[in-house]
């Protein structure tokens, strides 16, 4: 067994929590410019020309790239040679407490969701962990804000409504979500599992590399087309208009029941951040 | 157009802005969100007066980071605005003459925008470092419990912002994409 203290995962999640949110990963900092150079429509080129020089402003200053940093996604996977000296949950949670209040980065978390009451130091987390083969463990952190996480959507698709039912709702999603989750977004799809497993699905969709293709030419193909068919809806930088509303559609997928096909949509804004580290 | 507009604003300035055009914005705005909107609502209807005075004021829906040390303030972009939609209409019957946000409004809201000359100013959301260097002072004016979501008093400079709903109803969010669309065709 390989022992792996529980200060060092603290240390390793407050530590990811400031970086995820200061500086975008290159994969989405490139495909943020990389929009800007293609877009032609005017009033969307100013915009992500704005975006690009606010990517400029948090690294000259040490500030969050958005106000909202988000509530702490935590996957880890967990190799079975790997013993953890300590409380692992706790030891997340303390991470989280620390990286939040030590980088300056907002308290966004309630209490209880219908009473409120911001807990102070944006714990707990959300916890997701697998266990793996291997004496690692890999943390990655995803702090997820809320303008994009309230357009995210959940359907339970009849098998009869097929491959176009799928596209269907995914597009209708993004048109019903509009100027609100902060245009250009990244969009998660989970199709297939259980209820919960179609949604956990659309978020792990959103740590793959922003552009990157499914293995499965099949849905790589679906990739390439949803995205054609959202930024053909014209919504454009912060719905103002323009070609550029999705940077990428990646989709993930699991095996299903015979009588379901639940689809996810899990959206995020320009500000999609990751950030991962192995123990 | 452009414009550069300085608060308090008055209904004939207000009145005369249109979806599309930009404004830089000077002067005195409120932060406000959710949990402070809500508040000010329950103040109201205990027949109190409220903490800030809104007539002719502009309300910015941001919920800024901590500022560091050395530092005015910290991120401190726009937040959905539809949240705020069960209580703008009392506040721009108030006075209230700007709303700052970003994402769509509800038909009551612009009712309420029509009746009273109110234009509702798109920030970029996700530029908060950005517009951080934008604010010259931040101070504390009520529910300091409330952390992040305080009533708060910023000296802006030069805020850059888009009009996406005016006086008349109009909105750049249907008429932008549809614009858009319409030059692919």
């Amino acid at each position: 067994m390989r022992e792996i203290a529980a200060q060092a995962i603290t240390e390793t999640v407050a530590r990811l929590c400031i970086e995820a949110n200061r500086q975008l990963s290159p994969d989405m900092e490139q495909a943020v410019r990389g929009a800007f150079e293609a877009e032609r429509w005017p009033i969307a080129k100013t915009t992500l020309g704005t975006l690009c020089e606010n990517l400029d402003a948090a690294r000259a200053t040490g500030l969050p790239i958005c106000q909202d940093t988000g509530m702490a996604c935590v996957f880890c996977e967990i190799g079975q040679e790997v013993h953890i000296q300590g409380d692992f949950e706790a030891a997340i949670h303390a991470g989280v407490a620390k990286g939040y209040t030590e980088g300056y980065l907002r308290k966004s978390v309630v209490k209880d969701p219908i009473r409120r009451g911001n807990t102070g130091d944006n714990t707990p987390a959300v916890i997701h962990t697998r266990l793996v083969p291997g004496d690692k463990l890999k943390i990655t952190v995803a702090p997820k804000g809320f303008g994009s996480e309230n357009m995210s959507r959940l359907g339970m698709l009849r098998p009869s409504d097929g491959e176009q039912g799928v596209k269907d709702f995914v597009v209708e999603t993004v048109k019903l979500a509009g100027p609100n989750p902060c245009p250009p977004i990244v969009v998660g799809v989970g199709v297939g599992g259980t209820f919960e497993k179609a949604a956990l699905l659309a978020k792990q969709a959103l740590l793959r590399p922003v552009g990157s293709r499914n293995p499965d030419p099949y849905y790589a193909a679906m990739e390439e087309e949803l995205l054609e068919k959202i930024n053909a809806l014209g919504i454009g930088p912060q719905g103002f208009g323009g070609k550029t509303t999705a940077l990428g559609v990646q989709i993930e997928t699991y095996p299903t029941h015979i009588a379901g096909m639940p689809v996810a949509v899990n959206i995020n804004c320009h500000v999609t951040r990751h950030k991962e580290a192995v123990l | 157009m452009e414009y550069k507009l300085t608060t308090p604003l008055t209904e004939g300035v207000t009145r005369s802005l249109r979806a599309g055009d930009t404004v830089l914005l000077s002067g005195v705005i409120y932060t406000a969100r959710d949990a402070a909107h809500k508040r000010l609502c329950e103040c109201l209807e205990r027949g109190e007066a409220l903490p800030i005075d809104v007539k002719d004021a502009a309300i910015y829906y941001a919920g800024p980071t901590p500022a560091q040390p050395g530092q005015v303030i910290g991120a401190c972009g726009p937040t959905t605005s539809y949240r705020m939609d069960a209580y703008a209409p009392t506040l721009l019957r108030l006075g209230l003459k700007a709303m700052i946000g970003k994402g769509k409004r509800g038909g009551e809201v612009v009712q309420a925008m029509k009746e009273t000359g109110a234009v509702y100013l798109a920030a970029i959301g996700g530029a908060g470092a950005l517009m951080a260097s934008r604010v010259k002072s931040a101070q504390l004016v009520c529910y300091e419990d409330l952390g992040s979501e305080a009533i708060r008093c910023l000296e802006v400079e030069d805020m850059p912002l888009t009009v996406v709903i005016d006086s008349l109803g109009n909105d750049l969010y249907q008429t932008g994409p549809e614009a858009y669309r319409a030059s692919q065709n």
